[in-house]
This record gives structure tokens, sequence and C-alpha cells, in this order.
């Protein structure tokens, strides 16, 4: 066994914690409270390859293995999960999907704008009737001469309302059920698709979340994606990298307060002492980081073996489950040690403690992550 | 424990005028910040911001068990109004009832029971929350004037409210003892109201900072005897409690009738997601917990009708009320998955609303000090 982050990895996730800290820290409360993220941020980020994070130099990329995307993914929560989700969407959703499964052809088109952020990519598989039932697409892409016809509504697109560029799960054999499922690239603009409005949320609000409907839309053939009807399989081998993205976003979240709650603790004074001092906030704390310790494990051991090319949908699974849970009860603590000031929109946690809350939700929620974990252990 | 039926009848009545006249105002209240006067007028006409005040006093003469029911049917829809009312009645116009002289309850409570003022309570100070007792706030007499000097922090109603209770300390040798309460009028020379707190959730109530500058207080504002602060807003608190316990259950019914609804209205794979053993269970776990809490709650209620010692009772109920709920509200957007992060759907209000009952008139923690204090007592 090695615990030990080799050179490059070392150097990445310096250079993304500098970055985060100095860059996305002091702007961080703006982005959620304006429920805005400038685009003109995603330009700064191209500069510092991380628009194209995984994607080979040929492309414009930085050519980072999975494990030092996952720490810059770490290190971005901490300061902006707002911003985070959008570029671990962008890249690990889009310039993936697009470079484990296009054509030369497309890659050549695609990859390169992406990586040089001009252009911003979005990913779209729930629909409003699907959600964890993820195989009952109910939005249709009829195949007629060289195009397919789309008719349907897409829900919660991250990055909905400032995309160019979007992969989208559609049926193409209603009759196969997710077996009929496809993977198209739609870019904004083509006739028949709309965006909705901007959703409002309790949490991530800087980040663009959006509604698409299709209506006769037509999309050439040659943005298919893979295999038609290969969709779903897409589907699943992005989602299991994608879920140890969202865990390492809820453990940058869950360090992020803990460190306030840490730091609080240490400078708050009641009863002539500081509250670290109580054993009652001293065991949170002791709670807090043993928790934290123990889902990074678990992120850092999937991330591992997907860096190696193998399939990881149990160990995937098992760690955003875990972390997302334990984000969820340290901010809940982190608050709570902040006391009254913890409830104001003035001290970062609780901006974490709203922010962490989606964690459970989306990629899968923790009820589908207990899905696909119990499954494998019944099928051995 | 069964209730009355008067009490049941009670709850309808309040129950329906909470969703008729509450409720459709409640997002709104939430999204803009913005506190509703309209809904203290009707509250006010109501009789539910005097409510275990004797009607001799303007108020309405109610038990404290109808006062945890109407606090818990408000907060079901309005988690905002909920401790507006709370606020108000358990701890601005009740210590004046408690403590106040003839004169005092005659000249504040009328105003305070009708709703044409607003109560508040100004104990808590950027220094001194959890360790109440060390309020730095100043009262120095000076002929038949104290002159106060400090501030209050987090305190609901406070630009809102027109009297004020407040602490703070007469005599420093004494310590806690050395600690006393005032009555303070909203526009007297040398009190100022800072800037409205941006929060969390319980947007549409109003917090924010008391300043005394030099406030030249008459005498006779003084609440009982000098010295008398620190007992007399610990029996307050032991009331309190009941009404923010309450409040997060309230919040946490609401939020469990949502999601139980959306989860026989929700299909996927084929069924309600109600039909799955995990949703179910969930189901389980909120309604007993809900339950557990309910009794708890009405437990200290009747004991305090009672004239019975029911400090460890009632902190037990704010504590458990408190974290059931979250997990209630917690488990209730889990339930409604990705619609429940939306502003749309009322739950993420709620979850964010119940957080400040584990803060509020003592923190969980203070709960459990108070609890151990009562056990090993």
């Amino acid at each position: 066994m090695d615990f030990e982050l080799n050179e490059e990895q070392r150097m990445v996730k310096e250079a993304a914690a500098d970055f985060a800290k100095n860059t996305l820290m002091p702007k961080a409360e703006e982005f959620d409270e304006k429920e805005e993220i400038p685009k003109e941020i995603y330009k700064e980020l191209a500069g510092l390859g991380y628009m194209g994070i995984m994607l080979p130099e040929e492309f414009g990329g930085s050519n980072f293995d999975f494990i030092s995307y996952i720490l810059v993914m770490e290190e971005f929560a901490k300061a902006c999960a707002g911003l985070q989700i959008a570029l671990s969407v962008h890249n690990s959703l889009v310039c993936e999907a697009i470079l484990k499964f296009g054509t030369p052809d497309q890659k050549k088109k695609h990859l390169p704008s992406l990586a040089r952020g001009e252009k911003i990519g979005a990913y779209s598989l729930t629909e409003p009737g699907s959600g964890t039932d993820a195989g009952s697409l109910r939005t249709t892409a009829v195949p007629k001469d060289d195009f397919y016809m789309l008719n349907g509504t897409k829900a919660f697109v991250t990055n909905g309302g400032i995309a160019d560029l979007f992969v989208v799960f559609v049926l193409t054999n209603p009759e196969l059920k997710s077996k009929g499922i496809s993977c198209l690239l739609v870019e904004k603009g083509t006739e028949g698709f709309s965006i909705g409005a901007k959703e409002k949320k309790m949490g991530m609000r800087g980040s663009d979340t959006r509604q698409l409907s299709f209506s006769d839309c037509k999309i050439p053939k040659e943005n298919l994606l893979g295999k038609e009807n290969g969709g779903f399989k897409i589907a699943l081998i992005l989602l299991d990298p994608s879920r140890i993205t969202v865990g390492a976003q809820s453990i940058g979240i869950a360090q992020a307060a803990f460190e306030d709650a840490l730091k609080y603790s240490k400078e708050r004074v009641q009863f002539g002492r500081p509250i670290c001092n109580f054993q009652a906030i001293a065991f949170k704390l002791a709670d807090m980081a043993t928790e934290i310790d123990a889902a990074k494990l678990l992120i850092y051991r999937a991330a591992y073996i997907q860096n190696q090319g193998i399939r990881c949908t149990q160990e995937a699974a098992m760690a955003k489950l875990y972390a997302s849970e334990v984000a969820n009860r340290v901010v809940n603590e982190a608050v709570q040690i902040h006391g009254g000031y913890g409830y104001m929109k003035e001290y970062p946690v609780e901006r974490y403690f709203r922010d962490a809350r989606v964690t459970e939700i989306y990629e899968g929620t923790s009820e589908a992550q207990r899905i696909v974990i119990s499954r494998q252990l019944l099928k051995e | 424990m069964r209730i009355s039926e008067e009490h049941e009848e009670f709850r309808k009545k309040i129950r329906e005028f909470a969703e008729k006249e509450i409720e459709p105002k409640a997002k709104e209240l939430d999204e803009i910040g913005k506190f509703s006067f309209d809904n203290i007028k009707k509250l006010g006409e109501m009789g539910i911001l005097g409510m275990v005040v004797p009607k001799e006093y303007g108020g309405s003469g109610y038990d404290t068990l109808s006062y945890t029911i109407a606090v818990e049917e408000i907060s079901r829809v309005c988690g905002s109004t909920g401790i507006t009312v709370a606020a108000h009645d358990s701890l601005g116009v009740y210590p004046i009832y408690l403590f106040g002289n003839e004169e005092q309850k005659r000249k504040y409570i009328p105003d305070l029971a009708s709703g044409k003022k607003l109560g508040s309570f100004g104990l808590t100070e950027p220094d001194a929350g959890s360790d109440a007792a060390g309020t730095k706030t100043t009262a120095v007499l000076d002929g038949d004037h104290y002159v106060i000097n400090g501030t209050k922090t987090f305190i609901t109603n406070a630009s809102v409210g027109e009297t004020f209770v407040i602490t703070a300390i007469t005599d420093k040798s004494k310590g806690y003892k050395g600690i006393s309460s005032f009555i303070v009028e909203k526009g007297m020379k040398g009190f100022s109201i800072g800037k409205k707190e941006n929060k969390m959730g319980l947007r549409g109530s109003d917090t924010a900072t008391l300043i005394f500058e030099d406030l030249r207080l008459p005498k006779e504002n003084l609440l009982g005897k000098e010295g008398e602060g620190f007992k007399q807003f610990m029996i307050t608190l032991d009331g309190g409690r009941i009404s923010i316990g309450a409040m997060a259950l309230g919040i946490a019914q609401g939020a469990f009738d949502k999601a139980l609804k959306y989860a026989k209205e929700r299909e996927q794979f084929g069924k309600p997601i109600a039909n799955f053993q995990a949703i179910q269970w969930k189901l389980a776990d909120m309604a007993t917990q809900l339950e557990a809490a309910r009794h708890l709650l009405y437990h200290a209620s009747e004991l305090k009708d009672k004239g019975e010692r029911f400090i460890k009772e009632s902190a037990m109920a704010k504590l458990y009320a408190s974290e059931v709920g979250r997990f209630v509200t917690y488990q209730a957007i889990q339930i409604f998955g990705g619609y429940g992060y939306l502003s749309e759907y009322p739950v993420q209000r709620y979850f964010r609303d119940i957080k400040l009952c584990e803060i509020g008139e003592g923190t969980s923690e203070i709960q459990r000090l108070v609890i151990a204090r009562e056990l090993l007592r």
C-alpha cells in the first residue's frame, strides 16, 4: 500500500489549492448571493489548464491523471463548490464522454475548443419523470434520413444556461427501454432546442441549473456519440468517475467547514475559556476529523482504481455515499460550533451547509448508491 | 398522552387559520426576506399574541399547551411567523407579565397582546451567547435614571419591536447576581437598531442588533428588583424553550406532511416511491420521532400548566424536537430528490428554517448542560 502522491500529483494539488484560495474563495460569497458566475472566469480557468484537465495534450488538454483531477476538484470545492461543480461537469462528463466515445472528427471538432474554454459543456440525463430510475427516459430521438428528431424535456441540467455543447441522452428505440438509449451531442442554438429559466436553488447557487426542451429538434446523425442504442452504457461508465468527483466535492466542502469550525472554536471564548476546551466541542471536532479522513480514504481508493482504467462501480458508490453523508454531518456540526454566527450569511459555514445538501442527491441519491452497492453485494 | 377535545378543536381552528392566512405568503417572505405586519395584525385578532396572559391584562388566558399547539401549527406552514410569535409571546410579553409590577403590566401588555406593538427580548451579546451570564451591557444608576451602554445581538423582532425586555449589569462585583432586567421602548434617545441580519433561514423573521449608547432609562423601567435579572431570564427561557420546541415540531411536521404526499405521488420504476421499503422506513422513522417529540413537548407544557418543575422536561423537549426536526426535514428533501433542492418546493425552506431551533434560546449543547445539571442536582 502506498498513501503517497507522486511528484506531479503533489504539484497539481498545490497549484489548485493556491488558485482556489486566492482567486475562487474571495468570490464565492458573491457567486452564491448573485446566483451567477461570470463567464470570463472560464477563460481564466482555461488559461491554467483547468478546462481540459484530463484531455491529452494533442487536444490542448493538461493530460493530468484521474487522481490529480480529483485533487483539483477537492481543492476547488473547499473554496467554491458552485464553480467546482460546473467545472467537473465540463471535465469529467463532457470532455471525457467525447474523449472516450467520440469519433476522431468529433474529438477534433470539440475537444480543443472545450479545453480552451471557448465552449462550455453540459450533460443531460435526468428528466422530470426520470430521476433515480434513469433507465426510464421519455425524450425521444426518432431516426430519419440523416438526422434524429428530438422531442422531450430534460431536468436539472448543470451549466444549462452557460453551455455551448450538450451531451444528451435520448430514446432512439423506446421498445428496448434502457437498451434503446443513445447519446447525442447537441449544440446551443439548434432549432427546436430551448433552454428554460435558471432554477433557484438552496445551495450551489453559483452553478447554473436549467431545464432543456426539445420540440421537433433535428440533430444530425454525425452527432451520435458511440453507437445507436449504446447510450446507457456510456452513462454508466461515466457515472463511476463522476460519483468519485461528487465524493471529492463533498470532502472539499466538509474540510472547509471543519477548518473554519476548528479555528472558530479556538478563538471563541465562553465561560472564560475557548470553547474548544470543552469536551462537548472537542469530541465533535474529533468525530468530524475522523469521518472526513475515512471518507477521503474511500475516495482516494476509488480514484486509484479508476485511474488504472478498471471499473470501480462499487467503490465509487461507497465513496460517494459515505462522503456525502459525512459532509452533511460535518457542515451541520460546523454551524453548531459557530452558534448564532453560523446561521448568518456573513460566515461561510452557512453556505457550506446549504451547498453540501445536494451531494446526497445528484449523481445518484444516497438511495441509488445503496441500490448499486447492495446489488453488487448480492450478485456475488 | 391524549390531549383534550378542546385542545384538538383549538388545533383545528389554528390550522385552518394558518393554512388560509399564513401559508400563501410564506414562500415570498422567505425569498425577499420580508417581515409581514399583516400577519401580525391577523395573529393579534386571533388572540395569539398574548396567549397565556390573563384576560384582565388584555391577553387570551390560554394554557401553555394551547400556546404550544398554536406555535406548532403556525410553524407548520411558516417558520418565520412561528419564531416571531414565539419571541413575542414567550420572551417579549411573558417576562413583563411574570416579573412586572401592576403599573408595568397595565402599561405594556394590552398593546402587546393585541398586536398593536411587538415585543422583543435582548439577552444575547456578541461575547455572551451560551454564556448568557457573561453579559457586558451596563446599567449605571444616576439619579432617577439608569444609564445603559452596550450591544445585544441576534435579537428577534429587533427592528419591528416596540417594547423590549433587556438585561444589563447593575453591579459587576456580584457576578451573575448583579444582572438586572429593564423594559426599553423603541425610539428612546440613546437606543438604536443595527442592520438587519442576512440569515440562512427564517428569513421572514426580523433579526438585528440593539445598541445602547448612554440611554437614560427612567428608574421605573426596572423589571422586578435589581440583581434578579439572571433568575428572571432563566425562568423566561424555561418557558421559551417549549415554544422553540413547538416551532421545530411544527416545521418538521409540515415537511413530513409534504414528503408523505409526494412519496405517494412520485413514481419511479413504475410505482409510487412510497411502495419502496427504503422510503417507507424513512417515513416510519420520521413519524415515530415526530410523535415522541410531540409527547415530550406536551408533557413539558402540562407540567408548566400544573405549576410543577419543568426545567429538565422543557430542555429535553427543545433538544429532541430540534434534533429530530432536522432529521425529518433532511429526509423530506431526500424523498423529494432533486426537487427538494429547488426553491420552488418548500421542503428546502423547512430545512433551512429548522436549523435555528438547535441554536436559538440555548444551543443543543446548552440544553444538554441544563439536562445534565438537573440530573446531577
